[in-house]
């Protein structure tokens, strides 16, 4: 992982999209997370919204566009559930927040880091998720750690095909 | 203070909305007198705006997707299936109308069999009208066992109708919105349903694990539980209609918080994680749609010819009796009362011809052959020489009706105790 100074992270250019991948690419991460789990039988152990939103935050470098799309992808991701909204938008506020906060200092371009961003943050989403719902709201839930932890590697390895066909959408200067 | 909020914008902005999103969320959940918090089972108007907006916009594509998988995958079976469609298309209508005949006649079968059951104080209710919806979409979380249908509120849904397939219950609807429904699995946590042990006859709700499991709660220990035992619905719970299979047992488990207790694990009918076409008990009620009324009507009037046809035949029959030489004496006098009387034998050279309508279920009598034979009842055997006095008497046996074809009685003498044998029958009118 390779820390930057200040110098070449002005240098740095800022990954710039056309309008409609900043709409259809959530858009279809949410249909998809949805759908999917239905040709799976019950296995769909990955997060695509969690994935997405990595990638925006990471390849913006922007802390707010991280937070901001973390907490509407998260809103509608419990809105198709029947818990409580805003368990997921916690989670994935802090998610984004923390890759927008992180794209500034490191070098996303690397698979190896974007690896080990994305199976922190999703390691971290599903431990704020359950901290949000046992501890804040009080409620009961079924967890399984282990799930979590393959969920957390399947969704580093759908970030390493993911990011590289969504960096062939950003716009080149 | 303008540098303040410029140099730490991002963490103002992050607090800002982790608050919103906390209040929405403390406003979501309750806390009991008990301490134990729970979900509001019935959303807020904020919340369902919210779930309605995401269904919106997730629902569409999901419906294209699923159309699309199914237009892909059944693309060249449809080719396959169109051959011989029409030859096939004649039988089944023609099967399709017999069919709707019967069903007619079961569908009057069961509202009778239910007025009966009203009457005798049963509150089982029957399913009368369902509707088939397709499963297009999961909830997307292995932590919330909720798929949605494609249909809703424009269709009729409405909450906690219960969803069913041909192998077994499924769900309960949710949330209803214009073109889908939310749809509660029975592995769900959160779910609940009533049900019975088809054997043991021992009722307990049934609900989700945390493995995505149905299992029957708080039930005591019991030995006679065995895997392979069948579940049913118990229909107190007012969603499930009564009788609906659930599954079978698959499993008894302790209660690991209460000693005495044990957890049923319950292996599903119905196909929780591959579902794609569903039933909505839409009603319970015995509605029934104009097709099934006309129907009905056709059977009514199937039996009233029915029943025409029957009495047809039954006065042909009397006519056709009162032309035909019978059992009975047209011209007979009305029985008297001594006759009537039981124990009191006729005398020879009275007129003992049989009352027209014997009192009491007595067996018919017979009437005296003009000129009897030895296959006249009541004959005795005098063809033969070599017969003895005592074979010689006459059998009396009153209840053996004539059965002997008219024209060809064998030319036999009379017996020589005629005088014992009833009259002549007016059969074989011979000159």
């Amino acid at each position: 992982m390779t820390v930057l100074d200040a110098d070449y992270r002005r240098d740095m250019g800022i990954s710039r999209f056309p309008v409609l991948v900043y709409v259809l690419t959530p858009l279809a991460a949410l249909v998809l997370q949805a759908w999917l789990p239905r040709l799976l039988y019950g296995y769909a152990w990955f997060d695509l919204p969690l994935v997405v939103t990595v990638y925006f935050a990471l390849a913006r470098r922007n802390a707010i566009q991280g937070t901001l799309m973390g907490a509407g992808l998260g809103i509608f991701q419990d809105a198709l559930t029947h818990h409580a909204i805003g368990v997921n938008g916690v989670a994935k506020t802090i998610a984004g927040f923390l890759a927008g906060s992180m794209g500034v200092r490191i070098d996303v371009e690397d698979h190896t880091v974007r690896l080990i961003v994305t199976f922190v943050l999703s390691l971290l989403s599903s431990a704020i998720y359950f901290l949000v719902y046992r501890i804040l709201l009080g409620l009961e839930l079924d967890w399984s750690w282990l799930v979590e932890l393959i969920k957390a590697v399947v969704n580093s390895l759908i970030a390493l095909v993911l990011f590289h066909l969504l960096d062939r959408l950003q716009i080149r200067d | 203070m303008e540098s303040f909020f410029v140099r730490y914008r991002n963490p103002l902005v992050l607090l800002a909305v982790l608050l919103a999103q906390i209040i929405g969320l403390a406003m979501q959940v309750h806390r009991s007198d008990s301490g134990r918090s729970s979900l509001d089972p019935r959303d807020s108007s904020g919340v369902r705006l919210i779930r309605l907006w995401a269904e919106e916009m997730v629902t569409p594509p999901e419906e294209l997707f699923h159309a699309s998988k199914l237009g892909t995958s059944g693309l060249w079976q449809n080719y396959l299936d169109l051959r011989h469609t029409r030859e096939q298309n004649q039988d089944l209508q023609k099967t399709l109308d017999r069919l709707r005949l019967e069903q007619a006649s079961l569908l009057e079968d069961a509202r009778q069999g239910q007025r009966l059951q009203a009457l005798m104080g049963f509150q089982q209710k029957y399913i009368y009208k369902t509707l088939a919806a397709q499963a297009i979409g999961s909830s997307g979380s292995d932590q919330s066992r909720v798929f949605y249908i494609d249909k809703g509120s424009n269709y009729g849904l409405q909450p906690d109708m219960a969803v069913i397939t041909p192998d077994g219950i499924v769900g309960k609807v949710r949330e209803v919105f214009p073109r889908s429904a939310q749809v509660l699995a029975i592995n769900d946590p959160t779910s609940g349903a009533g049900v019975i042990l088809e054997t043991t006859r021992i009722r307990g709700i049934l609900r989700g694990n945390a493995a995505g499991r149905p299992q029957i709660e708080d039930i005591l220990a019991d030995q006679r539980i065995q895997p392979g035992e069948k579940v049913f619905t118990a229909g107190g719970d007012q969603i499930f209609p009564r009788g609906l299979p659930v599954g079978v047992v698959e499993k008894v488990v302790r209660d690991p918080d209460r000693d005495s207790y044990i957890d049923v694990i319950v292996k599903p009918a119905a196909h929780l994680d591959r579902l794609d076409e569903v039933l909505v008990i839409t009603s319970v009620e015995p509605h029934f749609s104009p097709e099934e009324q006309q129907d009905l009507a056709t059977s009514e009037a199937l039996k009233g010819a029915e029943v025409e046809t029957i009495k047809e035949q039954q006065k042909a029959s009397q006519i056709m009796a009162e032309k035909l030489p019978g059992l009975t004496e047209p011209n007979a006098p009305a029985a008297t009362p001594a006759a009537a009387t039981p124990g009191q034998a006729a005398k020879p050279g009275q007129n003992q011809a049989a009352p027209a309508t014997p009192p009491g279920p007595q067996a018919p009598k017979l009437l005296p052959a003009r000129r009897p034979d030895r296959f006249t009842p009541g004959a005795a055997p005098s063809a033969t020489p070599t017969a003895s006095p005592a074979e010689a008497k006459p059998k009396t046996r009153p209840q053996t009706p004539a059965t002997a074809a008219p024209g060809k009685q064998p030319a036999a003498k009379p017996a020589s105790k005629s005088e014992s044998r009833p009259s002549q029958p007016e059969r074989n009118p011979e000159p």
